[in-house]
């Protein structure tokens, strides 16, 4: 198959796009679209400040490297895990990350978990009532507060995660079986700030992660390849295997899944629960500040994460 | 001599002279969730494969 531009052997070809393209043509493209798509959906200007959160894996690095590369002002965060399983996960997966900010002369600001609260995820997730056989509970509820502090008391004006768009129709897909309609309110390509939460934006929300994989081994990117040991058997795993299925048959599938719940939001088909929806937690419940670390919740008192911290240093 | 595609830790044989999108149906492998490289380049769906071709499969999916 040739390049739809210059008639050189494609690497990819996007069957929803029906395009192809070469080594070179391919990641220049995918830069150009990521900009159209920061710029549709007004996520951020060169202007701003930019915090990446970066795991180490294809999706995060990639966009760093795609944001460096148009000249945004983009540091990058990681969130040390403490995630071993005999692999030593997270030990590669820094060094990764650092070693591509190295590389290009990035900033990478790094919160080791273990350090800043005394125990790793796996630690937490074996001590405490949240986390007892779900560590993924214990490590997003953590990761999206440890971000959610950077970005805010750092003075950046968004943060960026590198959500690609079988992320997004995995979400959308179980959030749909179960009609989140809060969750569902909320889900798009920019969220908003709201009382003590940080603004945050997905730029590469419109590519499958097909797409991510290749974009990071045509530029050389060096990533994670294996799955968190805690992710085998996921159901966001099996959500987009089922999408995928769906997608051999019908190329086009996940993008117009993705895109026509954005136009039915747009449209309104998702009206929020109280009036004024932006003060509130996904199923419309009053937002409160938490009294130790000043972050929202949606109870009085101490909010998720820093219970769950407390909960660690009593046992 | 067939052609061997080795996806994480697993190795298949195909026989050479099909597509690679058609040798992935074969050992029941979704063409979505995985790219084809062949030393080390990507190739897309419809190359054919040789005798000798040792293709390696990147998943692409990740995600708890």
């Amino acid at each position: 198959m040739k390049c739809r531009k210059c008639e050189q052997t494609a690497v990819i070809n996007m069957r929803q796009h029906k395009l192809a393209l070469c080594k070179e043509h391919y990641p220049a493209w995918i830069v150009e679209q990521t900009q159209r798509f920061i710029e549709k959906y007004r996520m951020f200007t060169q202007d701003q400040r930019v915090l990446v959160a970066v795991s180490g894996g294809k999706d995060s690095l990639s966009l760093w490297d795609i944001l460096w590369q148009l000249g945004y002002q983009a540091d990058g965060l990681y969130i040390g895990l403490g995630i071993d399983e005999g692999l030593g996960y997270s030990d590669e997966s820094r060094r990764l990350a650092e070693q591509f900010a190295a590389q290009r002369g990035l900033h990478l600001r790094v919160v080791d978990v273990a350090e800043t609260y005394g125990e790793t995820i796996p630690q937490m997730a074996e001590r405490t009532t949240r986390g007892k056989g779900r560590p993924c509970a214990v490590c997003g509820l953590t990761k999206r507060h440890v971000m959610n502090r950077i970005a805010r008391d750092e003075g950046y004006d968004v943060l960026v995660t590198g959500h690609n768009l079988d992320d997004e129709a995995a979400v959308l897909f179980a959030n749909t079986l179960n009609w989140a309609t809060g969750y569902l309110l909320r889900q798009g390509p920019v969220l908003e700030a709201r009382q003590g939460m940080a603004r945050k934006a997905k730029p590469l929300c419109r590519f499958y992660e097909r797409e991510m994989t290749a974009y990071a081994l045509v530029r050389g990117i060096e990533y994670i390849y294996d799955e968190c040991p805690h992710a085998v058997g996921s159901k966001t795993i099996y959500y987009k295997e089922m999408l995928n299925k769906l997608e051999v048959d019908r190329p086009g599938a996940k993008l117009s899944f993705y895109l026509s719940f954005l136009q039915a939001r747009e449209n309104g088909l998702f009206v929020a629960s109280s009036e004024n929806d932006s003060q509130t937690g996904a199923s419309g419940e009053a937002l409160h500040t938490c009294p130790s670390c000043g972050q929202p919740t949606t109870a009085p008192g101490e909010c998720a994460f820093c219970r769950m911290v407390l909960q660690v240093r009593e046992n | 001599m067939t052609v061997k595609m080795i996806l994480r830790d697993k190795e298949y044989e195909v026989k050479p002279g099909t597509t690679v999108r058609h040798a992935l149906e074969k050992i029941g492998v979704n063409s979505e969730s995985v790219l084809a490289t062949r030393h080390g380049e990507l190739i897309t769906d419809d190359e054919i494969l040789h005798e000798g071709d040792v293709i390696k499969l990147v998943a692409v999916i990740s995600g708890g």
